[in-house]
């Protein structure tokens, strides 16, 4: 009897020892609470990475640190010849998270991917509208112009979807690695109707992805657990801890102190400090974004290249760069795109300083006067818009070039910016959606984008037929080809200064490995491991 | 004393339905469209816009939302967070413990140290102590809580590494909530450490939190204390050969104490004005943090009844203070 305690006792003693020697938990320092867990209701980078980063996968994905497109839940797809029909395989045997409130009893198919998406524009789906939650908006979906392109989505068999559009649209690859497209359980949707508690759904999410979901204690700490049955495997981590910390200090104070192990953002005047220390990486990259300056391409004499060029010239990059972003620092802009993007066209350079060149054309282009806009909003791309102003206009009077600042508020600024017969240089920006060059090029310089987000009223009909062509054309290659050649008009007819791409930055502990820098504004943890 | 109620409560409401117009308008006077606001950098077409604008009620009149808005607040519905869209009572219900909680131990600190230090400063009026107490008070006074805060993490946690940097408790505790504070559900479920845990999590924000009310009520409680060391009844205790301690302890402070309970009721406004920096300083998951966190998100529907939701506790602890005035000084209530 004795002998049984004693082996009992030491069994005991093993699996407790064991159990905490296993249980590696990282911590993950965010800078703000989810709004819901649902990624098809949401908009911010933080409320992606606390559901669809963690908790959801989507037909395709993201490459890890990159923007391009691999296998997610279909392992893989055709497209047709024209562009149109897009069939999807799915993966078989992914199974959706089995949690204390909700055991799935099928398989992920079919109909989960249908309803994913059915959900987001059909009114007559009970998840569309109120009965789920109130004054939903469906942002993305509207945003990505996926009612415009989307004709249907049928289910073919179990493990096949098909994807029919109403024109050929190329990034739409692009767009179903989104975050609004993560695949939701129906199986799950349906049960939460039944039950008559159809909020929970944005609650307590269940998805196909890395992590499950544990529990989220309001604006404190949310907390998952690695998915025992993740169709890629199961994750290195045990327990993922999301430990809300608004404060960039604050937060850079908790990983120094070993409190967490990731933490995104710090503050421009933090990174010497963290630079310093011996216990983290500070890991950068160039940012998915672009901060630059829409001449009116249609007032004279703004509409000749070789003024605008000479504006370019005028400004002293390097020095506005270095004033604006300080420490945190930034990739001088070259092209629209910033160099992490595929189809980034590096022989491509943008004006140099050149004053006494600059004063030369501008003074026989007789140009003296013009408005230079400027806002309150403090955007990634652009920490100062009014400081920014004052440096351009200081370097624009050398040249003999008297700049008005026009101020506005930020959405009065853009709404007055984007006006097709607003005068002068517009300060604007953009961040991107979904690693597509489209989503640059065509959303800010195509000709239809006039009156819209083309601050330059820019219509050009060589850069137009490149843009448009590539939208249409599915091969990647020939795409990259298209977007090179893009760059090439842009660099010569400079309907725009181009600033820079600012720099992300996050802060790691020396222990933790695989955490890489997404181009995309997103932190990821599949992958990542922890050395005790 | 039920007419000095019955007045107090009529004089509350002209001040209700002053703070449901400022709340509603306030956020009506921000810059910029709520709509175009929420959708970004994408922008919205001008049928979208509409369309938006229809399902949140901005086509009304002015004067037609606010009637909307303030039967909505009458039957208790405060709306629907935008971004969350969980209903911002339910949210505010969740997160207020954490706000009373910090506050109360930051009014403890307040109290247990500033309260003292205004005894002795007054007991020993012109002295070293009482010169330096009173200038140290108007430096607390005047201190920028934001900075004072991050300082204290950069020296005690990050420096000395002892105290935890921010939140409510070590990430390795986790149980359900069962009254929403954090100390009270530690011991419920009878886990020392955790207890242990979140009193430490506590110090830093407290004093943070405490050191305004901290100056006021030493400034105030020597002042009282010096006016009331003055008068005849103390000066009659002290003829009697009272001891020292007797007379200040029982005589002095006793009336002291008058304006003194009212000072602190008084401090809950600049303590829930003070939490909004605090919290956020501290990653404490509070109703200050919230509204910041909602400005940002640019929910207008969360800082509408957010505003209305705080104001109503200022007045109610507010009326309380009032109340219980009139119960320590009965001349208030024939006044």
């Amino acid at each position: 009897m004795k002998k049984t305690m004693t082996f009992a006792a030491a069994l005991l003693a093993a699996s407790v020892l064991s159990g905490m020697a296993s249980a590696k938990t990282l911590v993950y320092c965010s800078e703000a609470s989810p709004a819901n867990f649902d990624p098809g209701t949401t908009t911010g980078g933080n409320d992606f990475d606390a559901s669809s980063r963690t908790v959801y996968s989507r037909l395709v994905e993201f490459k890890h640190g990159g923007t391009e497109i691999e296998p997610g839940l279909a392992d893989k797809w055709e497209i047709s010849d024209d562009g149109l029909v897009y069939t999807f395989h799915l993966h078989p045997g992914v199974k959706f998270q089995t949690t204390d409130y909700f055991k799935p009893t099928r398989d992920l198919n079919a109909d989960d991917v249908v309803f994913s998406f059915d959900r987001q524009f059909n009114k007559q789906n009970p998840w569309n509208g109120d009965k789920y939650l109130p004054n939903l908006t469906w942002d993305y979906y509207t945003g990505m112009d996926m009612p415009k392109y989307v004709a249907k989505w049928e289910k073919v068999d179990d493990l096949t979807v098909k994807l029919t559009l109403t024109e050929p649209n190329a990034p739409m690859l692009a767009n179903l690695g989104m975050d609004f497209a993560s695949i939701v359980s129906k199986e799950y949707a349906d049960q939460l109707q039944k039950d008559g508690k159809m909020a929970d759904f944005s609650t307590k999410p269940i998805g196909t992805g890395p992590f499950q979901f544990v529990d989220y204690q309001l604006d404190a700490v949310i907390r998952y657990a690695a998915n025992p049955d993740y169709f890629k495997g199961k994750e290195k981590i045990d327990d993922l801890v999301f430990a809300i910390t608004p404060d960039a200090t604050a937060r850079i104070q908790k990983v120094l102190a070993g409190e967490c192990d990731v933490a995104p953002y710090p503050n421009p005047a933090d990174i010497a400090t963290i630079k310093a220390n011996k216990d983290v990486t500070l890991m950068d990259q160039a940012g998915l974004n672009i901060g630059y300056m829409s001449y009116n391409t249609t007032i004279p004499p703004l509409d000749k290249p070789e003024v605008r060029h000479a504006l370019n010239q005028a400004i002293d990059r390097e020095a506005l760069i270095k004033s604006l972003f300080q420490d945190a620092g930034a990739t001088p802009a070259e092209n629209l795109i910033p160099p992490t993007m595929w189809s980034w066209n590096k022989d491509v350079k943008t004006d140099a300083y050149n004053p006494d060149e600059a004063k030369k054309v501008l003074e026989a282009a007789g140009l003296k006067e013009i408005q230079l806009w400027a806002s309150d909003r403090v955007r990634p791309y652009n920490p100062n818009f009014q400081r920014a102003a004052e440096l351009i206009q200081a370097d624009w009077a050398k040249v003999g070039v008297k700049a008005t600042i026009v101020n506005y508020e930020w959405t009065k600024y853009r709404e007055e910016g984007k006006k097709k017969d607003r005068p002068g240089a517009f300060q604007i920006g953009w961040t991107g959606d979904n690693g597509d060059p489209d989503n640059f090029f065509a959303t800010l310089f195509a000709c239809s984008a006039i009156g819209v987000s083309n601050y330059s009223s820019w219509c050009d009909k060589d850069f137009e037929d490149l843009i448009q062509k590539a939208k249409k054309t599915s091969d990647q290659a020939e795409r990259t080809k298209l977007y090179e050649q893009a760059q090439v008009i842009f660099a010569k007819q400079a309907p725009a200064f181009l600033l820079a791409h600012s720099q992300v930055y996050a802060v790691v502990r020396k222990n933790v490995s695989g955490f890489k820098m997404d181009p995309l504004g997103i932190h990821r943890f599949d992958g990542v491991d922890k050395a005790e | 004393m039920l007419r000095y109620l019955l007045n107090k409560i009529a004089l509350l409401i002209p001040t209700l339905v002053g703070i449901t117009i400022c709340a509603f308008a306030f956020v009506r006077l921000l810059p910029g469209d709520p709509i175009l606001a929420m959708a970004g950098e994408h922008g919205v077409t001008p049928a979208r816009y509409e369309e938006l604008k229809q399902q949140f009620g901005y086509n009304l009149p002015i004067w037609e939302q606010y009637a909307r808005y303030v039967g909505e607040v009458a039957t208790g519905d405060f709306g629907v967070s935008i971004s969350s869209k969980r209903p911002v009572l339910e949210e505010f219900k969740t997160l207020f413990p954490a706000t009373l909680e910090l506050s109360f131990f930051a009014m403890i600190f307040a109290m247990v140290i500033g309260i003292p230090a205004g005894i002795f400063a007054a007991v020993k009026r012109g002295s070293w102590f009482d010169q330096s107490l009173m200038g140290t008070a108007l430096v607390g006074y005047s201190m920028p809580i934001f900075w004072w805060g991050l300082l204290l993490i950069i020296f005690f946690s990050g420096y000395l590494g002892w105290t935890p940097v921010s939140g409510r408790i070590g990430l390795q505790f986790f149980f359900k909530p069962i009254t929403g504070f954090m100390t009270i559900d530690s011991l419920l479920h009878g886990k020392w450490d955790a207890f242990r845990s979140a009193l430490s999590h506590l110090v830093l924000p407290a004093i943070v939190l405490g050191t305004i009310p901290l100056a006021v009520i030493a400034r105030q409680t020597r002042s009282a204390m010096l006016e009331v060391l003055g008068e005849d009844y103390v000066r009659t205790a002290r003829a009697k050969g009272l001891s020292a301690g007797r007379v200040i302890g029982v005589h002095a402070l006793r009336n002291a104490l008058i304006p003194v309970v009212t000072t602190i009721g008084l401090q809950v406004g600049t303590l829930l004005a003070g939490a909004i920096l605090t919290e956020t300083i501290f990653a404490w998951p509070g109703i200050g943090k919230w509204m910041v966190d909602s400005i940002f998100k640019r929910d207008y529907v969360v800082v509408q009844s957010g505003l209305l939701l705080i104001a109503l506790i200022v007045m109610a602890v507010n009326l309380i203070v009032d109340v219980l005035y009139a119960v320590i000084n009965p001349r208030i209530r024939a006044a």
